[in-house]
């Protein structure tokens, strides 16, 4: 039985580990589709964590009365437009402005690594408030609530009932996207686009507002990876780089993937097991980095026989990385 | 002047009246507004952090000012900025040749931890061997293990198109944590760095009584050797054509694999320089944060630059010198040290966005539409 009740603690935390990674891939594999490879995904999702810290820490700080509905509410508001601010940086700079994504999305992400940490370190300071450090327990706790049969049901609770409802709405949020891809026609029309952007304009699709709606939907969605972070999985409290590379983490998933947002949730959970595996086996503390190495390297193979095998529906999008211009066909 | 043309006739055709708002491609911009473009574009973002940091700080703007100063040319700081320029330039250089054939390195990172993992290992082991030798080996292994890990994703590139940024970006992962494995077995204590006690041998020489002399000299001829051979050498010509064309490269005899691979090399060997020169010559100690995100900011440096080694310099000097001062101006205040990556983020995005004025014209239809009409009417 004990062995039994170690795999399910595992399993648990793999998704726990694993959502962030959800929110990021499923955002990253949106944005991807429009053509957009959006480096900037590490930076937004700090983006995301940090307005949304901003937004609870207001809150938590700055009213007396509490109620549960606005202590959700307002930080998952303030992420979002966080994310979304972020998300338009890079879209008008590589949509209108037509400027390379890589050096965008690079410079986003040390924008928003640096803006989540400068703040998240020095928030206290600015706002000469007289709390010790950042610590949202309220809201945390009005994000971690679960189900309240979730610990009467023994295991199978445990395992599937055990969790803040970010963790729900990052599979939904996976599997609309992956619905919305597949089967609609703005799907369509958006897959259209990441492949062959002059070919879609010719029929008659607006490219442009496209790639800004994959863009600052898909910044938006990975942005929530950040807030689940803190809010759930830290349990409120803020601490630099705690976050760590888990964002280019959420971009090897999309390769792992194969671009499918209902695949990158089996992904996202593997590499949050292989995350923290080393906590239930026997093998020593030195391999541990090794281990972390995994999901990399599996990633690579992945890209590697992705690329060898050449089955058009698992290629990335033709047009990734590259802008559009109607008078350069 | 044919394709303005062209451009204002098919607006015209797809809309009854001519859209607001046309653009078109320069063919050539001249050097002089590119120039002023530029300058619009830093001072516009130097206004832009100036009044964030005003905004946060509440201080006195000459005080901050004097405080960036001081942080970038102060009596204490200054060595360590030439040093950080020599590190950053150095790393951006050696992207430069693989960015010029559109090879998109992401890995820089990584290939500059490798170099230093493989000189790391030779200056902890290579006792038995007189100085002079263990010191070329230190050199020879870390160049050699970053050129391995460039060629890996180019020989994946070149023969079956692979991606190359997202490989390359995943090797830098793979190279972090290959050192986070070498911190604990090399050292049992479980600390997080390996530091001068452990890296004894073939350490290389500390030039002039100064700790950083030997990097700046290394990196200074690195930049010339660099500017010659991608502006006169038969490689350098070889990989602008890939760059531009890989078909014309074919169609002119160019074995574009082997282009492919040996730039690759170059680039890979050359970031295990850096890395060879931040053990073996700076601190004598390895950890993960060993490069400390330069391999990714040279790949801006680089790009701002537009590939050429000598504007690099001052690219470089840009972002040191506004990230050294915003880290002395958070430091004398107090405030968190990642103040100065939101300013570089802010200096990059309007030299980012200001290509797009120096590569492409912009028309407002205002006024003009009716002589357009006039004109049209004249054609048909």
């Amino acid at each position: 039985m004990a062995i039994i009740e170690q795999i399910v603690e595992l399993l648990v935390r793999a998704v726990m580990q694993g959502t962030p990674l959800l929110f990021g891939s499923t955002g990253e594999i949106l944005t991807e589709k429009s053509g957009n490879l959006n480096l900037g995904i590490p930076g937004i999702m700090y983006i995301g964590a940090i307005s949304g810290v901003i937004g609870g820490f207001f809150y938590q700080n700055y009213t007396s009365s509490y109620n549960m509905i606005l202590a959700i509410i307002i930080p998952l508001l303030s992420s979002l437009a966080g994310s979304l601010l972020a998300s338009l940086i890079y879209g008008f700079l590589t949509i209108t402005l037509r400027a390379n994504q890589n050096v965008t999305g690079l410079a986003l992400t040390t924008f928003g690594v640096g803006l989540g940490n400068f703040f998240g370190g020095s928030l206290i300071k600015i706002t000469k408030s007289d709390t010790p450090f950042l610590a949202l327990s309220k809201i945390s706790a009005a994000y971690r609530t679960t189900l309240p049969f979730a610990n009467k049901l023994g295991l199978f609770g445990q395992l599937f009932f055990s969790y803040g409802f970010m963790v729900y709405l990052a599979v939904v949020i996976a599997l609309i996207v992956s619905f919305v891809l597949k089967r609609t026609r703005v799907g369509l029309q958006l897959r259209a686009v990441g492949e062959s952007p002059a070919t879609a304009d010719a029929a008659g699709v607006n490219v442009n507002k496209y790639k800004y709606f994959a863009t600052c939907i898909g910044g938006m969605i990975a942005g929530l990876g950040g807030l689940y972070y803190i809010l759930d999985y830290s349990k409120g409290i803020w601490a630099n780089d705690a976050f760590g590379d888990r964002g280019w983490l959420a971009i090897a998933i999309v390769i792992f993937a194969i671009w499918r947002p209902n695949v990158s949730i089996l992904g996202s959970y593997l590499f949050g097991g292989l995350y923290i595996l080393f906590n239930y086996v026997s093998v020593s503390m030195n391999l541990l980095p090794l281990m972390q190495m995994l999901p990399y390297v599996v990633t690579i193979i992945v890209l590697v026989i992705v690329s060898m095998r050449k089955k058009r529906e698992n290629l990335p999008p033709a047009s990734l990385g590259t802008n559009y211009f109607r008078e350069e066909r | 002047m044919n394709k303005e043309i062209a451009a204002s006739e098919k607006a015209n055709a797809h809309s009854k009246s001519a859209p607001f708002i046309t653009i078109t491609k320069r063919d050539a911009s001249s050097l002089k507004r590119n120039i002023v473009v530029r300058i619009i574009a830093i001072a516009a973002a130097l206004v832009v952090s100036a009044l964030l940091t005003l905004f946060i700080t509440g201080e006195n703007p000459i005080k901050l000012f004097s405080t960036v100063i001081e942080g970038a040319f102060g009596q204490f700081r200054i060595w360590g900025t030439a040093q950080s320029v020599a590190m950053l330039l150095g790393i951006a250089l050696a992207l430069t040749p693989a960015f010029k054939m559109k090879f998109w390195n992401t890995g820089g990172e990584g290939q500059v931890l490798i170099g230093a993992l493989a000189s790391a290992l030779v200056m902890m082991t290579a006792g038995g061997l007189p100085h002079w030798l263990a010191s070329i080996l230190v050199i020879l292994a870390g160049v050699l293990a970053g050129a391995i890990w460039g060629i890996i994703p180019a020989i994946f590139k070149a023969y079956w198109k692979t991606n190359e940024t997202l490989f390359t970006l995943m090797m830098n992962y793979v190279a972090i944590q290959l050192i986070k494995y070498f911190l604990k077995v090399a050292d049992g204590s479980g600390s997080s760095t390996v530091g001068p006690s452990l890296l004894l041998y073939g350490r290389l020489p500390v030039l002039f009584n100064q700790q950083y002399m030997l990097n700046i000299i290394v990196v200074a001829a690195m930049t010339i050797m660099m500017y010659i051979y991608l502006k006169i050498s038969k490689h350098g010509y070889e990989i602008s054509v890939v760059g531009e064309s890989e078909n014309t490269a074919k169609y002119i005899g160019i074995n574009v694999k082997k282009v492919v691979i040996r730039t690759m090399a170059l680039s890979g060997a050359l970031c295990g320089l850096i890395g060879v020169l931040l053990v073996g010559a700076t601190s004598y100690s390895i950890d993960p944060n060993l490069a400390g995100g330069n391999g990714f900011t040279a790949i801006m440096v680089s790009w701002l630059a537009k590939f050429n080694p000598i504007i690099m310099i001052f690219t470089t000097l840009l972002i040191v010198v506004l990230s050294r001062g915003a880290e002395n101006v958070s430091m004398t205040l107090g405030l968190n040290k990642s103040f100065s990556d939101i300013l570089t983020g802010i200096i990059l995005f309007f030299i980012i966005g200001c290509e797009f004025f120096i590569n492409y014209q912009i028309h407002f239809n205002i006024g003009k539409k009716r002589k357009e009409e006039a004109e049209d009417n004249g054609n048909n």
